[in-house]
């Protein structure tokens, strides 16, 4: 080490005290904080194994075979008493997907309505839009959560005195009954007429696009395209038939049968979520619309475009610039928030593995290291889905 | 207001004899003038403002009623005693003692009164611009004030011991929040700086526990703050549960303080680190003169958002088993006294929490209206 002398000091000749020395100080620096991390995280395991030896714990991940023997109400996919850990933590991951995914959809959509409420020129409309975000916002989420399970959905009636909705949807207490289509054989080709309008809308948009950029003409694509996705299946189905039925809730005796029962606790989470992001995203959305000068405004309508085409084609791409990257946060957010369904029983990822399968294995470790990889690879993808779209929407200068 | 009526060629009429103006239509000034800008401005917005008026006087009228009309305000020792058909204020003020003390002993609270009162009139001192000293306060509410709460929360020396397993309601939550902000704001800075350093182990250590802790739910840390923490201690050492809250809230309370941080230090131009190695400055006095004082300075909204955050996060302790003001709030409706009674309970914590968040969120902006008003030329 004694070799080592910044070029200043070599250039005045003299030798410099090793303490004093800027590189050598940066290694020992580096050094104490790896040394002192080491230190402690071999402390910490070997702890850890003495404690899980004194109770008879064994490590590793062998138990996800086991059999788990406990019920869990909501499920997407098969799972019954006699499957495994490992099932039962692809039933909780599933969960949180779901309601991660659908969240951020009807978060974001009342999100813009009301920041784009926010800015309304109508006093009372922008009134109520800013009382809606300050009070969703300063109250915790657990409150509200709470209040949607225990105070609303458990106090509506039971299932004979259900709240009819059209005659289609029933509320009650055992959550919501919707129709749900039941699929004959020879429904297959539905998909494929879905996809085939899909793709038409996507050449007409491209075509249209094109010609916009060699003319100037525009074209109603979006119309088009919606008949297309609409019509190619509608037509499809009129001449091979639908091949589908749909199955209604029905009140049979003490139950519903048939169509499909969403679950109190699923409702409670996903509208609780919901509400409490699209508070957060307003704020974003206003901030990226506001953030847009009026004179970009001024100039649409200089010329002679109409107000909807220049919030369209003007205003949004360049309020997205600034909406994106914190959009991304809360979708994070919510996404990590839905592990708050632990406290109303909704079975998603924590809820399932970091608190009954825990309980019952003793497989502390394990059970946490999982549960928190499952959301760290969540974020990471979310993060890098949203870094793409921001790459893509984002102002290339020069 | 030049009169195009009159011909070039004839002489103006006298000032006194011209007509005097016309008042503008009534249609376009005070409250029906108003109304038509701001409400009936289109057809659109006519349906609109209708629809929304619509909307609050289904709403407002039923939740007045209900919380205060036809609200039970008495006294009493059970749901029986609430007879009117809302809010059953009652049950709050039967439990109202538990809801800021939780389980604390009745004949010690005046002891968390102090460190109540010590604490307001300290963070007043920092928060009024006209207080000063400002930095001696702050030294107290950092360096001695966490010990004397800690000896009066606590007890010993004197004081007659009280297990920190009877803390609760919003005082829990005032500790915990308190505690968080307190640790997390000196660890977020080391943090930051170390997001920042030259020293590719130094930042690859800080950057690794960041993303970490930013990229899972508080909940999963509570968990592992109540399970893993006592295996990685030595046989025989317990450690209390409140303690594992708080390490745990304030892990990651720092880690996203460090990105506020972050962010004020990103803020601060090149030109200041030159200036302050121009003097000759080394790393830490250049930050602790030149560079923190300006970036934290810039970050006190972020602080102030971070905090209220936290302070509504608190409540995620009830995992735990430790119940804090809505867990108490909560709990106190499981009574069989006063079984159902969650919308009021609700009202009553949700009151509190807005008043402080949104009073510290309208101070952060005053804050920042008054801190932008320097910049201003």
């Amino acid at each position: 080490m004694t070799g080592m002398v910044d070029r200043a000091d070599r250039f005045s000749g003299a030798t410099v005290p090793l303490w004093k020395n800027r590189t050598a100080r940066a290694l020992f620096y580096q050094a104490v904080v790896l040394g002192l991390l080491v230190l402690l995280t071999a402390f910490f395991v070997h702890n850890t194994g003495v404690n899980l030896a004194k109770r008879g714990i064994a490590s590793g991940f062998g138990f996800l075979n086991g059999v788990a023997g406990f019920d869990i109400s909501f499920k997407l996919v098969s799972y019954s008493l006699t499957s495994s850990y490992g099932r039962a933590l692809l039933i909780g991951l599933l969960n949180t997907l779901l309601v991660a995914a659908v969240g951020v959809v009807l978060a974001t959509v009342l999100g813009f309505v009301v920041g784009v409420a926010r800015l309304s020129s109508n006093w009372i409309i922008a009134k109520l839009a800013a009382v809606y975000v300050d009070v969703i916002r300063n109250i915790p989420l657990l409150a509200q959560l709470i209040f949607w399970y225990f105070g609303v959905l458990s106090t509506l009636p039971g299932v004979r005195q259900s709240i009819d909705l059209l005659g289609l949807f029933f509320l009650n207490q055992r959550g919501l009954y919707a129709p749900v289509p039941e699929l004959q054989p020879g429904f297959g080709i539905m998909p494929v007429a879905l996809l085939v309008g899909a793709l038409g809308a996507v050449l007409v948009s491209a075509w249209a696009r094109r010609r916009q950029m060699m003319t100037g003409q525009p074209f109603h694509s979006f119309w088009v395209g919606l008949g297309l996705i609409v019509g190619v299946p509608m037509i499809v189905g009129l001449i091979f038939g639908f091949r589908m039925t749909w199955s209604f809730p029905e009140l049979a005796g003490f139950n519903f049968k048939g169509g499909f029962q969403i679950a109190p606790e699923f409702i409670a989470l996903l509208v609780g979520l919901s509400i409490h992001t699209s508070a957060f995203i307003a704020e974003i959305v206003r901030s990226g619309v506001q953030a847009v000068s009026h004179g970009q405004t001024e100039a649409g309508l200089a010329l002679g475009l109409k107000r909807g085409i220049v919030t369209r084609k003007i205003v949004l791409p360049q309020a997205l610039r600034v909406i994106v990257p914190p959009l991304t946060s809360q979708y994070l957010n919510l996404t990590k928030n839905s592990s708050l369904a632990v406290f109303i029983g909704f079975p998603e990822v924590v809820a399932v593995f970091a608190g009954t399968t825990l309980n019952q294995t003793g497989q502390a470790v394990e059970c946490i290291a999982i549960t928190m990889a499952i959301y760290l690879v969540i974020s990471l993808l979310i993060s890098l889905f949203m870094n793409w779209y921001n790459r893509h929407i984002a102002l290339v200068e020069r | 207001m030049v009169d195009l009526a009159h011909r070039a060629d004839e002489p103006p009429p006298p000032p006194e004899s011209r007509k005097p103006d016309e008042p503008p239509p009534v249609m376009a000034v005070g409250l029906l003038g108003w109304a038509r800008a701001h409400l009936f401005s289109s057809i659109g917005n006519s349906i609109l403002t209708l629809l929304a008026l619509w909307f609050l006087y289904k709403t407002i009228p039923p939740l007045v009623d209900w919380l205060f009309i036809s609200a039970n305000w008495q006294e009493g020792t059970s749901r029986a005693d609430c007879v009117k058909p809302g809010a059953c204020w009652t049950m709050v003020r039967a439990r109202f003692g538990q809801m800021m003390y939780g389980f604390y002993p009745v004949e010690e609270r005046w002891r968390v009164n102090i460190v109540g009162l010590i604490l307001v009139v300290g963070v007043a001192g920092i928060l009024i611009e006209r207080v000063p000293h400002k930095l001696w306060i702050g030294a107290f509410l950092f360096l001695i004030y966490p010990f004397i709460a800690f000896w009066l929360l606590c007890g010993g020396l004197g004081l007659v011991p009280v297990d920190t397993s009877r803390f609760g309601g919003l005082m829990l939550t005032l500790i915990l929040a308190v505690t968080g902000i307190a640790v997390s704001l000196p660890v977020g800075v080391i943090l930051a700086l170390g997001r920042r350093s030259a020293m590719p182990v130094i930042r690859i250590v800080t950057v690794a526990f960041i993303e970490f802790v930013r990229g899972v739910p508080l909940i999963t840390v509570l968990f592992m703050a109540s399970v893993i923490f006592p295996l990685f201690l030595p046989e025989g050492v317990t450690f209390d549960k409140l303690l594992r809250a708080l390490v745990g809230i304030s892990l990651f309370s720092s880690a996203y303080m460090a990105e506020v941080i972050r962010g004020g230090l990103q803020a601060i131009p090149k030109g200041q680190y030159e200036g302050a190695m121009s003097l000759g400055l080394n790393y830490w006095k250049m930050n602790s003169f030149i560079i923190l004082p300006q970036a934290l300075r810039i970050c006190i909204p972020g602080i102030v958002n971070s905090f209220i955050g936290l302070f509504m996060d608190t409540n995620l302790v009830l995992i735990m088993g430790l119940v804090e003001l809505l867990g108490i709030a909560q709990a106190s409706t499981r009574d069989p006294n006063w079984l159902g009674l969650i919308n009021t309970a609700l009202a009553f914590v949700s009151v509190i929490y807005f008043a402080f968040c949104f009073g510290m969120s309208r101070y952060s902006q005053a804050l920042e209206r008054r801190l932008a008003k320097g910049r201003r030329r």
